[in-house]
């Protein structure tokens, strides 16, 4: 029934969009510290990309307001078999270029997503075959039990096999070999908006999509996006008028943006918790004059650092109250949140942490490093600084190094970091699975615990992770996904912090609707 | 004339091996610049593939091996697929190489064509106050870093009195490969800030440079042979003096040029000009090595190119030079 509604919807939608044409002619301009790295859907795995682009393709499942679930290119899906899923694709709907869509552009393009040299292979794993049923029915068949595969195809965007076809892309672009591809400069998707020009790094232009299947609920028909990579330079364009919305506004000049007529600022939470990994699976930390043994390895110890840390003034006096402290590393809105774990572990006590620490051995506390990256995050390096000013008040002593995010990466994976910063938003499946195998399961090599080079390790939660990958039961995954995150919450095996804030800034006159994914949805903007 | 052929040989010889001594030091400083493979994937692809892809990328070669195939690549003309951007490096330098001319063009005229008259200026009339203000706002140019002029010129210009943009380069129109924003009125207005920003410093380098020139040419006995003979002022400083304090502007403008290039780095990240120092600053923080290693090589390639024609410019200026090598090093006397 859901799908006779849909396609009744639909089709109220173009009779809508005929109507209302004439009264929307305004363009939006907008801002980002970034462009999106390629037009390709599959080619780069990251934020900003596929929120820039999902504003022109679209998946088989999208996320409404609330980030739940809701019909995009499939109006019903059942699960057939625990390994199979059955898809209703919609109709009636086209490319940009006027193909019609069917089941075998869905074929096609989840094809390409898990080519061999795919980035997009992550998102496509479980997927072991994708079968054509009739114009408008696919079978995707799994490799096993898989619980979230909604989640991973709400971030795969579909393309036309004809166009891919024609233009010789059917495989993703393998940078490695020299390849570039058709796609990385073009776009055909069905979404509401069309790209009409583009220069990378430049000026990106859409257009507003004719025929979109769904009922526009903006009212802009022309939008153009630059990036602009310099924070001064970003907020100087919306104080002069030069553009309507800036995304990622510096912390330090929402007051003055505010201050100004006509301007206002738009806050919220972002998915992405902040904490501090520990070095604690090493014999010795790295840059310590302790020897020997590794105060990180003690779980008294770990939890004075975590009782030293004020994240309330640090929110206040840093993040200028816009973060939300949280005991949690994931965010309301991820599948797997538990409420009952979101207050703090222990309350920030300077008195109790020395005794802690006094207990364990360090009577007169001891020295460590930290690593912080300075261009990414919302105000890093001031984090790591006042963290720094704390923990010296319980007598550790922070070497603390502050630097380029790649170079970061590099000293952090490998192990080369006593306590750092760092980040997880849990996007784009929004569930916590990945969380949980990549920071908090043991490394292992390969496919697991790979953030997680403070080697923390607890037998039954690597076992718990083992099994939340494969439990179909939403009920019994969630009491083992809480049980984890109860276990990795008392070993401390990783400082929570806070949630991290969402700062957009733009005119008065516009209305805009911010997810706490941060991607900017073009087709929920209105300019009055 | 007949050195000239053996010396243009011999500089050219130099110039490769400029150019292959900087593609090997900026190739073993990317060891030290981070892992392209964490900005090129998410955070969640699993170690096998990455590992797969550093292989393929050949990160895992040693430094000397890769410095190897690239040069052997770059023989060929070919430099690679930018990592960041996914086309190749030679057609994103296509893209981005106008916008960098233009800007670089537009702030040399800006320089030459105010710091040569100011710096005259301020060389015949020395004791006036007009020219003591000269001096110290040169002073001020010469020692305010770029991204502050920048800031505070948007701030004035674009916020304060809304009359410039204060980023990107406007409406541009192409011509062939080249997209040029000289067409526009948009293109016009957008490369005003940037332009005079980037000039600045060149501007009162220029300045305080044709002074000092001016006032030492001012001394020589040719002059003062010159107002014993009662020419009239203006044909003495703008005949004879002007003339002779040319060579070393020749050698600076041209050396400042490529550094110009280089410079244009900040200005361009705090305008958003799309060129190639905003390209090359996002590869750094990317770990772009493919567009890292072209743009060091290319600017290398710039500076041998215009040292070079700087070097064939003394010639045709001094035709003293003719019989001696010129060492370069400035006014090029034997």
């Amino acid at each position: 029934m859901q799908w006779m509604r849909t396609t009744g919807l639909s089709a109220l939608a173009v009779a809508g969009c005929l109507i209302a044409a004439p009264a929307s002619s305004e363009t939006l301009r907008f801002a980002a510290s970034g462009d999106a790295a390629s037009l390709d859907p599959y080619a780069y795995y990251t934020t900003f990309t596929s929120g820039f682009l999902q504003n022109v393709y679209e998946p088989l499942v999208r996320y409404d307001e609330t980030l739940n679930f809701e019909p995009a290119l499939a109006v019903e899906w059942e699960r057939t078999s625990p390994t199979t899923w059955r898809f209703r694709l919609r109709e009636g709907v086209t490319f940009h270029n006027g193909n019609p869509f069917t089941a075998d552009d869905v074929v096609a393009s989840l094809n390409r997503a898990r080519a061999e040299n795919s980035p997009y292979i992550v998102a496509t794993s479980a997927i072991s075959d994708v079968e054509k049923i009739d114009d408008h029915t696919v079978d995707i068949h799994l490799d096993g039990p898989y619980p979230v595969l909604l989640n991973d195809l709400a971030g795969v965007l579909i393309l036309d096999r004809e166009w891919m076809e024609a233009n010789d892309t059917l495989r993703p672009v393998n940078p490695s070999k020299g390849e570039e591809s058709y796609a990385t400069t073009n776009a055909n998707g069905t979404g509401p908006f069309m790209i009409e020009s583009r220069r990378p790094d430049a000026e990106t232009v859409f257009v507003v999509n004719p025929g979109w299947w769904d009922e526009p609920e903006h009212n802009l028909d022309r939008i153009v996006f630059t990036p602009i990579k310099s924070a001064a330079t970003r907020v100087a364009a919306l104080l002069s008028g030069e553009v309507d919305l800036i995304m990622e506004a510096p912390l330090h000049d929402l007051a003055r943006i505010e201050r100004t007529e006509g301007l206002k600022v738009l806050s919220g939470k972002d998915l992405r918790v902040m904490f501090l990994g520990l070095n604690q699976g090493a014999a010795e930390l790295n840059a310590s004059t302790v020897k020997g043994r590794n105060p990180l390895s003690d779980v008294r110890v770990r939890q004075a650092i975590y009782q030293a840390i004020d994240i309330d003034a640090l929110n206040q006096k840093v993040l200028r109250g816009l973060a939300t402290p949280t005991g949690i590393l994931v965010a309301e809105e991820i599948q797997g949140y538990d409420a009952e774990l979101a207050p703090r572990a222990a309350a920030h006590d300077a008195d109790a942490a020395r005794a802690l620490l006094a207990e364990a051995g360090y009577p007169d506390g001891f020295d460590v490093g930290m690593d912080c990256p300075n261009d990414r995050y919302v105000n890093p390096d001031q984090v790591c600084q006042a963290i720094a000013a704390m923990l010296a008040k319980i007598g550790v002593d922070v070497n603390y190094t502050s630097s380029t995010k790649s170079i970061y990466y590099k000293k952090m994976l490998s192990g080369g970091a006593d306590i750092y910063l760092f980040g997880w938003a849990s996007t784009p499946q929004l569930d916590a699975y990945a969380l949980l195998n990549s920071v908090m399961h043991s490394k292992d090599g390969s496919k697991r615990g790979k953030w997680n080079p403070g080697g923390y390790h607890n037998a039954r939660l690597d076992e718990l992770v083992e099994q939340i990958q494969v439990e179909i039961d939403m009920d019994k995954r969630q009491e083992m996904i809480s049980e984890a995150f109860r276990l990795h919450k008392n070993d401390y095996g990783t400082i929570a912090l806070y949630r991290q804030p969402l700062t957009w800034a733009a005119k008065q006159e516009i209305d805009a609707l911010q997810l706490a994914d941060n991607k900017i949805r073009l087709w929920w903007i209105t300019k009055n | 004339m007949t050195r000239l052929l053996p010396f243009m040989l011999y500089r050219l010889g130099q110039g490769v091996l400029v150019m292959l001594v900087v593609a090997f030091i900026s190739f073993s400083l990317f060891t030290h610049v981070g892992d392209p493979i964490n900005n090129m994937l998410g955070e969640e692809v699993d170690e096998t593939y990455r590992e797969q892809l550093r292989e393929d990328l050949g990160l895992n070669d040693p430094v000397p091996v890769r410095f190897i195939r690239f040069v052997g690549n770059a023989v060929q003309g070919e430099f690679g697929v930018s990592y960041r951007n996914s086309i190749p490096v030679a057609q994103l330098f296509g893209e981005r190489l106008p916008a960098t001319l233009e800007l670089v063009f537009a702030a040399a005229v800006i320089a030459l064509a105010l710091g040569i008259p100011a710096g005259v200026y301020a060389a015949i009339h020395r004791s006036r106050p007009s020219a003591q203000v000269i001096q110290i706002l040169s002073l001020i140019g010469i020692s305010l870093p770029t991204f502050v002029t920048g800031i505070l010129l948007i701030y004035v210009f674009s916020i304060s009195l809304d009359l410039l943009p204060s980023f990107g380069r406007g409406e541009v129109v192409d011509l062939g490969w080249w997209s040029t924003g000289f067409l526009t009125a948009s293109g016009l207005k957008a490369l005003v800030l940037p332009a005079v920003t980037l000039a600045l410093f060149q501007l009162t380098l220029i300045m305080r440079l044709v002074r000092s020139e001016m006032l030492e040419v001012l001394r020589t006995d040719y002059i003062r042979f010159a107002r014993a003979r009662g020419l009239p002022d203006r044909l003495i400083h703008f005949r004879h003096a002007v003339r002779n304090t040319l060579v070393p502007v020749i050698t600076i403008t041209g050396l400042q040029i490529g550094s110009l290039v280089a410079f244009a780095i900040i200005t361009e990240t705090v305008f958003q000009w799309p060129g190639m120092g905003l390209l090359f600053i996002q590869a750094v923080q990317f770990v772009d090595i493919p567009v890292m290693s072209a743009y060091l090589v290319l600017i290398a390639f710039f500076f041998v190119v215009i040292n070079f024609i700087v070097d064939i410019l003394y010639h045709a200026v001094d035709p003293r030079l003719s019989g001696t090598l010129s060492d370069g090093s400035g006014k090029g006397m034997p």
